[in-house]
Formats: C-alpha cells, sequence, structure tokens
C-alpha cells in the first residue's frame, strides 16, 4: 500500500504522461475545430439563409444541417454547402441569381426545420428577412440609364412597397424622366426575385446579408421632424415671423412661393405656362 | 503462413459453411445499405419515406428521428431547440438503450462501411505497426467537442464531423468531402489501426456513454468451450472488451460483455467455431447489484 502512493513509481508516471499527452493533443486539436468555426461562421455575400434563419451566430449554434428545409422546398431554391464551398458545411443557403425564393404563404422550409434555427415564430412570409435588395449598379441600371426596362419592379412580390419607381429628372436629354428603382427595407424580404430577373449580364440589383446592405444611423442621432412629430408640436421656440420692408402692392410668402405681386394673375409672379408671361409682358409693356 | 496472419473466420467457414461464418456481417452490411437506400429512394426516385439525413429526418412524414450527440452540440452552443428535435433525439436513445449503443456505429453508421474496409485491407496487405494510443482518447474528444460548441457558440464538429459530411454527402452532394473520408480511410489502413472508430471517433464515444446502460449485449456464454483460437480477438473492432467477459471466469466476472464499447457487430458470434458467443439481454443496472452481492459472497 505504501509504495502505491509513491508519486514517483513508473506506472503512475506513465499514466500521467499518457494523459497529459491526449489531453495536449486534444487540446490542440480543439482550437484548430475552434479557429475553423470561426472562419466558417463568416458567410459570402452571394449566400442567404432561408427565411426566418436566425440571425448572428445563432443560426449556426441551433442548425444541425439535416436538410429538411432543402427537402420541403417546393422550388428547390434551398441547398446544403460541401465541404471546401465558403459557407459553412452542411448549411442551408441559396443564391438569389440562380433560384430565388418564391416566398410560399405556409413557409414549408420553416416548418421543417426540427430544432428552430429557422425560426417558427415567423408565420407570414412578408416579414422574412433573408436579406436586402441594393442597387448596386447604378451605372449599368437600365432604369438609371433612362430606359423603362423596371423589371426588378415587376417582379418584386411586394411591388409598390419593397421596390418603387421614384421619377426624376434625366439631365442627358433635358425633357425625359428617369424612373429610380428604391428599395425600401421596411418592406424587402430579401427572396432575390429582383436579382434572378435583372436583365443585364451581371445583376445591377443584388440581395445582400442585412448587416452587409444597410448603414445604421449614429444611436444619439435625432431627428427634428420626427421628434417634432412625436411630441405633437415645435420642441424649440417657434420663430418670430419676419418683416419685410417691401414697397407698396408686393408682398412675399416664405414658404414657397416668394415675392408676390399684388393683384397679378392668380397672385403668381409667373404662370405654370411660360408662354404666358412672355405673352402679357409683350400685351402690357 | 504465421499464425499472426490467419485470416480469422476461415476455420468457421470451412467447418460451419460460409453464410453460417458470416451471417451477422451479411446482416449488418444489408442493414447499414438498407439505412442509407431509404434515405436515397427520395432523392434517387422521388420515395420520400425518409427525408433529411442522420443528423435529423423524418420518416412517413410523422416519425421524427434526431441524432442526440448532434443535438447535445446545439445545447452546448447555446440553443435550445424545438420538440420535434428534442422527442426525435429521446426516440433515438430510448431505441439504443434498447439495443446497445453503439449498434448505431456498427449497424448505421456510412463510416463504418470506409473503417471495416480499410481494417480488411490493412489485415491483408499486412501492415503491421500502430501507434500505441489511448482507446479512451475519444472520450476526451467527446469533451473537446462540447467545449468547442461552448466556446464558439456554433455546432462546430458538425463542420468536420466524417460521419455527418459522409452521410449528409452521399444524400445532398459531397463537395470536398471525400477528401476527408478518404483521410479516414488512409489513417485507419496506413496510420492507426481500427484508429478513427476505435480510438477517435467522438460520435461512437457519445453512443458508448448511452451504451452502458443498454440491454442487448453479447455474451461469452460457453466460454469454457473456448479453444483460444484468437478468431474473435483479430476480427474484432474493440478487442479489449472481448478478454473479460471470455476469459474472466476465474476471477468471478460473468460472461456478458459489459464494457459499452462493444458495437454489438456480432462479428465474433460469426468467426468462433465453438458457438461461445450469443446476443443475450441483460440489465447493467440488476447485473452490477448482483456482481457487488457476489463480491460479498466471495472471500
Amino acid at each position: 500500500m505504501a509504495d502505491s502512493g509513491n508519486s514517483f513509481s513508473p506506472a503512475r508516471r506513465r499514466f500521467l504522461a499518457d494523459t497529459a499527452r491526449t489531453v495536449g493533443g486534444v487540446t490542440l486539436l480543439g482550437m484548430g475545430v475552434g479557429l475553423f468555426a470561426r472562419q466558417a461562421q463568416s458567410l459570402p455575400a452571394y449566400a442567404l439563409r432561408p427565411p426566418g434563419a436566425l440571425t448572428g451566430g445563432d443560426f449556426l449554434a441551433a442548425c444541425i444541417r439535416c436538410g429538411l428545409c432543402v427537402r420541403d422546398c417546393p422550388f428547390d431554391t434551398l441547398r446544403l454547402a460541401t465541404p471546401g464551398e465558403g459557407v459553412a458545411t452542411g448549411s442551408p443557403y441559396f443564391v438569389a441569381r440562380e433560384v430565388p425564393c418564391e416566398m410560399c404563404d405556409d413557409i414549408p422550409c420553416v416548418k421543417a426545420c426540427p430544432t428552430g434555427a429557422l425560426d417558427h415564430a415567423l408565420t407570414d412570409i412578408n416579414e422574412a428577412r433573408m436579406g436586402l435588395a441594393v442597387l448596386v449598379d447604378q451605372e449599368n441600371c437600365l432604369n438609371y440609364l433612362g430606359l423603362r426596362c423596371d423589371v426588378c419592379y415587376r417582379v418584386c412580390p411586394l411591388i409598390e412597397k419593397a421596390i418603387t419607381l421614384e421619377a426624376q429628372h434625366n439631365p442627358r436629354t433635358g425633357k425625359h424622366a428617369l424612373f429610380i428603382p428604391v428599395v425600401h427595407s421596411d418592406a424587402c424580404t430579401g427572396c432575390g426575385k429582383c436579382e434572378r430577373a435583372c436583365v443585364l449580364e451581371e445583376a445591377a440589383i443584388k440581395v445582400f446579408p442585412l448587416e452587409l446592405a444597410k448603414g445604421e444611423l449614429g444611436h444619439h442621432y435625432r431627428l427634428g421632424w420626427e421628434e417634432k412629430r412625436k411630441a405633437g408640436g415645435s420642441l424649440v421656440t417657434p420663430d418670430e415671423e419676419h418683416r419685410y420692408n417691401l414697397p407698396e402692392g408686393v408682398r412675399y410668402e416664405h414658404e414657397g412661393r416668394g415675392l408676390i405681386e399684388e393683384g397679378e394673375e392668380g397672385d403668381t409672379p409667373f404662370p405654370a405656362n411660360p408662354l404666358e408671361t412672355l405673352n402679357r409682358r409683350r400685351d402690357n409693356p | 503462413m504465421s499464425s499472426e496472419f490467419k485470416i480469422p473466420g476461415r476455420e468457421a467457414a470451412r467447418e460451419l459453411g460460409w453464410f453460417r461464418a458470416h451471417r451477422w456481417l451479411l446482416a449488418r452490411r444489408v442493414t447499414q445499405l438498407s439505412v442509407l437506400l431509404l434515405f436515397l429512394l427520395g432523392p434517387w426516385y422521388g420515395l420520400w419515406i425518409v427525408k433529411g439525413n442522420l443528423s435529423s429526418s423524418l420518416t412517413l412524414e410523422v416519425l421524427p428521428l434526431t441524432d442526440p450527440f448532434v443535438l447535445l452540440q446545439t445545447l452546448f452552443a447555446g440553443h435550445v431547440a424545438e420538440m420535434t428535435a428534442i422527442t426525435g433525439a429521446l426516440i433515438v436513445v430510448a431505441f439504443y438503450l434498447l439495443v446497445g449503443g453503439r449498434v448505431f456505429c456498427a449497424w448505421v453508421c456510412p463510416v463504418n462501411l470506409v473503417t471495416d474496409g480499410a481494417a480488411w485491407l490493412r489485415y491483408r496487405l499486412k501492415i503491421k505497426g500502430s501507434p500505441r494510443f489511448s482507446r479512451s482518447t475519444r472520450y476526451w474528444l467527446l469533451v473537446m467537442v462540447m467545449a468547442v460548441a461552448l466556446a464558439t457558440g456554433s455546432v462546430a464538429w458538425e463542420l468536420l464531423n466524417p460521419v455527418s459530411v459522409l452521410h449528409r454527402g452521399i444524400i445532398f452532394g459531397m463537395g470536398m468531402g471525400w477528401l476527408l473520408i478518404l483521410g479516414i480511410f488512409l489513417y485507419d489502413l496506413l496510420v492507426a489501426k481500427h484508429g478513427w472508430c476505435g480510438h477517435l471517433c467522438p460520435q461512437g464515444a457519445f453512443y458508448a456513454l448511452i451504451g452502458k446502460l443498454s440491454w442487448l449485449r453479447v455474451s461469452a456464454a460457453r466460454r469454457e468451450k473456448c479453444d483460444d483460437c484468437m478468431d474473435c480477438f483479430l476480427v474484432c473492432p474493440e478487442p479489449q472488451v472481448i478478454k473479460p467477459a471470455l476469459k474472466g471466469a476465474p476471477r468471478g466476472i460473468g460472461p456478458v460483455i459489459a464494457m459499452s464499447e462493444c458495437t454489438n457487430c456480432g462479428r465474433c458470434i460469426d468467426v468462433c467455431t465453438k458457438d461461445v458467443f450469443q446476443f443475450t439481454i441483460y440489465r447493467p443496472l440488476q447485473a452490477k447489484h448482483r456482481t457487488s452481492k457476489q463480491m460479498e459472497v466471495t472471500p
């Protein structure tokens, strides 16, 4: 008994050395796996997660890579990443330019997920945020060039909500309008139909993961007009009304119309039709 | 041929017939391939009996099955899964509590086909020499897998786990995953005998832990008939489990193979000409109780 308590017994030494070697090797391997996992957490910009995917690192904590979402997708949109692909091995994703999400009303992929990596709280597909469409190439977008392509706008499942066309002056021709597709992040689900449909060789509008696509206002910023609306009135002392020293028969309206000659037709200095002004000047010199 | 390289089971095949000497091996291969085929019927022929893969699946749209080892990683990574996955994992645990934890390894896991192939070839190519490292390394690796999940907040091991990479790969597309599987094959063939499944695989270690309480076991029921031909030791992927049961009679150890690293592959039953081994039902908790009573009685 006395001998077995001896801390220098060869058997004990060998046991300790073997254990230390095993633990050392396993720890080293563990750190390697950990580093690899950290790298694998980053997602390439072209890869979009299915609807309802938990955000940040939470998705890769919850997804067991079973592929049931892939199987229940009626449009074969989703696929599982294979090793060496740049997306975390076995995790589901889709590439909008190849097959976009068709935004099924019953969201079968979310229902199929056994772990909740696709959040079962998502029941309205319009609330999904798979990414955000961004019109990345304003130089080649046909609408920016002054053409009426409008394809991204037309295919958008949330037309007039997620993508609107904003008319702007076309400075190149001087007389036409540009219909600029504008994406609204409060409605865009990131389904990718716009990117899929873009007629260019390489899409001018692309869906990016939200954290890439969106800016963020400084948290100390307050938008004056929002604050005013919330407070129900101006939060600062209103300006005193400015008094102008104007000749008789002339007054000045600060908000828009400017100098007004009294008694003038329609109370505007210049009618909408410039020809009328020209004719008037000629008639009454 | 030196006795060290005698082919285990050859004698049994000669004495009892080829089929009798390979029946459990055949049953096992049929099971392994059937499980794989069930998963492949969907993607290949559109017959969706089973959807998903071994990590989680849905059979006939009602029965969820989830790998408890993978689910435990998600828990360590900080995610509490939906009930579907938890139910699936409980069903799987209950099943392996009945039939033996490492029945997964020998009868279901697709990597077994790879490492059995490597072991078969290694033996026939007479490749000797293997680094001596403890078979309990796998339990350390199991701890490591859970620790990394905890530290990174992701199911990190599933990026590399050859079991999931192979099974998922066969069903959903392999990509560069073949390299990993080739690596396992070459490691088992050239570096370490039974290196992966027998020493390292943390998933096997997890199932061995379940197996500590499982019922179906191999027993050296007629161990007194053993003629020391060594075929069972040569053919067994975990030969250390046989010795206490087969040779432990003088020390009062029962004939049931109690060590949970046993995969219930049944190859020892196949190759034994003396018909020493058989499957048996064993209740680990009661058995331990009985053993301790015996200990009290023996001086």
